[in-house]
């Protein structure tokens, strides 16, 4: 059983919590994920790692309440204690040798990110950050992105809050004004990092992303993790995100195959949801 | 008095109600079945049987025990090579293993002596008769770690324990037990069983860790910093081979390991599963393994309504245990004998690209295939024959071609030598490339069986003992 020593609502549908995991504390790195159970029985979930505090022993992560197990996650409190939590998983975000990168979050995908621009600004790159959300009252951790960004920029789809439109539009505008970025790494929905791919594709920089299929126990077990990568001369190899990624080199990914792959129990998870949430209103 | 030529029968729930709950299938044998079945033993001087049992049970004695009515002996002589009897005498093939040696069977041509069976029946008698709890052996201040919580692992650990070593089991999984919970289902081998071994071990004062993945959590060095003297690496063969056809990434397409893993471990055969697994339609199992079996079955019993085999090769050369294709054939399960998957096929509505049926499998592709001359393994190799493509319509694929030892703990291991396929080097100690560092069961072999896993662990356990005493 592992304790939940702090928790934070950082807005109605996104809460961080640190649990006390002391061996994963002292390994993960940034782009590594957990994998947890809330309960006896509960069903397995990967969630990033998004802050350690290896002396203390805990780790942070930040989740979107978005079916039943994040729901029951979310009626955890400060003291209570969860089922499993395993890790680190994960092949950690490649670094080396990048100075100027642009680290780009969608809704919950900025939860992923985050550990990943605090690690380019804790190694001197310049870090431009770009995150976007639905509307105002889905924003989080824009202080935090502040503090290591050189750059940020915040966008609205409905304009609500910061800049009018999605995350690729200041993206394009940089790139046009020749900013030249090393890399850009882009952690959010699938259909955001296909479009990111193809808004950084006219100017040749290279583009990571980090996937987050469906997963089960992250340790190259199941296979139900795989993606297919296309590589330049049109082979396709199969990948297992939780082994092999979760950062993969966005040109290659197969982005409709992968859409298609994460609703496969579109129905099953809908209906699981709404029995959580009765389940916890009559609580 | 005349042997009785014909195995005794195993009691066994009918095949029309079974193929619809996940309770065990074969039920065991009564006290007097077993009487009756031991009495055929010759208790032949030269012993045959016993040296095709991978781990050389004293299969005459434990049987003349059990023709006394000494169950608890018979037990006991069983547990001096055996350490999981009540799980091998469930899945063990022995038909290839102590049965094939049996002078009733190479002799006289008639069943060999129902071994297998008369294992489990002593090893269930002892799990409902006895009380004792295992005595924690005084320790002898020695540390050793045992990576995986599988049969072999298992079983190096509770030799280990028993003379007084300190052991620690680290379980990459929430569940210790190995293919024993994730694999093997329910209605063969019940989880009951599994974790009555798990909890003897921890009596005995054996330190299982779950949520700890070597290589990942801690690494093999890590553990040697932390003062264990001997490691042992027991991670089996979990790492999934695909055949590399177009459709593989369909929705409704499987591993063996993902179909059974949502069924068996995490429990979605359940009503109320938190995992969601596809069920019902009709499904295509490809392969001809104990672990195919063990997939088109669950299949059957979460509600497909038609389960097809698909295997490239006859019946003859179909690997998976004669009972549980016996067993199999009995539900309704329909071979699809000398046939190769070719492509599997979706459904996409080319007038709404947003139709939720969209990449759904809808059949499946093969092609006919004879059996040619005999390839290396002496196996007559399959060969297509052109232009006999037919599709049969399934709504899930399971592929369950085998498996490869995982590299996590190979490539986070430096000096450990694997060989072409993965499977880590030993001797014939189990000692690795690395000093102080062993292996065994799947991890070295590849998928094989749970006897030799355990074997394996005993093995190891032994030569452990030795280096460290
Ligand atoms: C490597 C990795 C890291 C992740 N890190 C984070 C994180 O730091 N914070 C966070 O909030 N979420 C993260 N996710 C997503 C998170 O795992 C899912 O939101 C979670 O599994 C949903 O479980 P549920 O039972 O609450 O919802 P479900 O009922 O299972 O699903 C509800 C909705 O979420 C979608 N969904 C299901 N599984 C996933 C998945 N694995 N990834 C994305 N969407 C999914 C479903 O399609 C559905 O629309 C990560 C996923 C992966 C693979
Ligand atoms: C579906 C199925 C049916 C089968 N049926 C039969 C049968 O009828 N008869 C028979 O004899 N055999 C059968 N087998 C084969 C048999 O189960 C295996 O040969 C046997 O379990 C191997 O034991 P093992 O201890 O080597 O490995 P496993 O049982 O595979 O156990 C390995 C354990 O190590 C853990 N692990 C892996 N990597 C790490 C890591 N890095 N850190 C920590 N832990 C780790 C795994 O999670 C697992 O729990 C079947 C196999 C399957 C899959
Ligand atoms: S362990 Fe297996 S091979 Fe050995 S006697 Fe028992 S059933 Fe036969
Ligand atoms: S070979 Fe058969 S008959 Fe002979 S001792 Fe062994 S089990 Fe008994
Ligand atoms: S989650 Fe099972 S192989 Fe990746």
């Amino acid at each position: 059983m592992y304790r939940i020593v702090r928790r934070r609502e950082l807005n109605p549908t996104v809460t961080q919590i640190e649990v006390e995991a002391p061996l994963v504390a002292r390994k993960a790195k940034p782009g590594q994920f957990i994998i947890l159970r809330v309960d006896e029985d509960g069903e397995r979930i990967p969630l990033t790692v998004a802050g350690t505090d290896p002396k203390e022993g805990t780790v942070k992560v930040i989740f979107q309440v978005v079916g039943a197990t994040t729901e029951a996650l979310n009626h955890k409190l400060q003291g209570d204690y969860i089922q499993d939590f395993a890790g680190p998983l994960g092949v950690p975000t490649h670094t080396e040798g990048l100075k100027n990168v642009c680290v780009i979050g969608g809704g919950a995908g900025c939860a992923i990110a985050m550990p990943v621009a605090q690690e380019f600004h804790r190694l001197g790159a310049k870090v431009t950050s770009i995150i976007g959300f639905r509307n105002k009252d889905l924003l989080i951790l824009e202080d935090e992105f502040k503090a290591c960004s050189d750059q940020l920029i915040v966008m609205t789809d409905d304009g609500s809050y910061g800049r009018h439109g999605n995350v690729t539009i200041p993206l394009k505008e940089m790139l046009e004004a020749g900013e030249p970025f090393d890399m850009v790494i882009a952690i959010g929905p699938l259909i955001m990092m296909k479009f990111v791919v193809a808004a950084a594709k006219p100017f040749k920089v290279p583009v990571t992303v980090s996937m987050n299929p469906i997963m089960i126990d992250g340790t190259g077990m199941c296979g139900g993790c795989r993606l297919t990568l296309v590589q330049e001369d049109g082979t396709r190899v199969t990948k297992f995100a939780c082994v092999d990624g979760p950062d993969f080199d966005g040109y290659q990914i197969d982005f409709d195959e992968a859409m298609s792959r994460s609703r496969m129990y579109f129905d099953f998870e809908r209906h699981a949801y709404e029995e959580a949430c009765r389940l916890f209103e009559k609580a | 008095m005349a042997v009785n030529p014909k195995k005794n029968e195993m009691p066994a729930q009918a095949p029309e109600v079974r193929a619809h709950n996940f309770n065990e299938v074969a039920l065991g044998y009564t006290a007097e079945i077993a009487q009756d079945e031991a009495k055929r033993c010759l208790s032949c001087k030269a012993r045959p049987c016993v040296s095709g049992c991978p781990v050389n049970i004293e299969i005459p004695d434990f049987i003349n025990e059990i023709r006394r009515g000494d169950y608890e002996a018979a037990y006991r002589v069983i547990t001096r090579s055996s350490s999981l009897p009540a799980v091998c005498g469930r899945v063990c093939p022995q038909e290839s293993q102590c049965e094939a040696q049996c002078t009733l069977h190479v002799k006289a041509k008639m069943d060999p002596v129902g071994i297998g069976r008369l294992e489990r029946f002593v090893a269930d008698w002892h799990n409902e008769h006895s009380t004792q709890q295992p005595e924690r052996p005084a320790p002898n201040g020695h540390k050793v770690a045992v990576v995986g919580a599988g049969p072999s692992g298992l079983t190096c650990a509770g030799d280990l324990a028993k003379k007084g070593y300190q052991v620690s089991v680290f379980e990459a999984l929430h569940t210790a037990g190995g293919v024993l919970v994730y694999g093997i289902p329910e209605f063969r081998l019940p989880k009951a069983i599994v974790a009555r071994e798990v909890d003897t071990l921890r009596a005995l004062g054996v330190d299982i860790q779950t949520n700890v993945i070597i290589g990942k959590t801690l690494t093999v060095d890590e553990l040697f910093e932390m003062g264990y003297e001997a490691v042992f690496i027991g991670s089996g063969a979990g790492l999934p081979n695909f055949m590399n056809i177009p459709g593989e990434a369909l929705k409704g397409v499987y591993s063996a390991n993902e179909f059974l893993t949502r069924s068996n471990l995490m429990k979605a055969y359940r009503d109320d599963p938190k995992t969601p697994i596809m069920k019902g339609g009709n499904v295509a199992v490809v392969g001809g393994g104990n672990v195919a079996m063990d997939a088109a079955r669950t299949a059957l019993r979460l509600g497909a309504e038609h389960v097809y085999i698909v295997y490239r090769r006859s019946m003859e050369e179909l690997p998976a245990r004669r009972e549980e294709v016996e067993h199999a054939k009995e539900e309704g399960i329909d071979f699809r004998l000398l046939c190769n998957p070719t492509e599997i096929l979706g459904y996409q509505n080319p007038d709404n690209p947003r139709d939720p049926k969209n990449g759904f499998v809808t059949g499946i592709r093969c092609i006919k295939m004879e059996l040619g001359a005999p390839d290396a393994s002496g196996r007559r190799r399959p060969v297509e024959i052109p232009g006999s493509e037919f599709e049969l319509a399934v709504d899930t694929v399971v592929m369950a071609i085998g498996t490869s030892p995982n590299p996590l703990i190979k490539n986070t291991t430096e000096g450990l030598e694997v060989n072409r396929r993965g499977g880590i080097v030993v001797t014939e100690d189990g000692l690795t490339s690395r000093k102080n560092v062993y292996a065994g069961g799947d991890a070295v072999t590849g998928a094989a069986t749970v006897i030799s896993a355990m074997g394996a662990g005993k093995t190891a356990a032994r030569a452990i003992d030795q280096a460290l005493s």
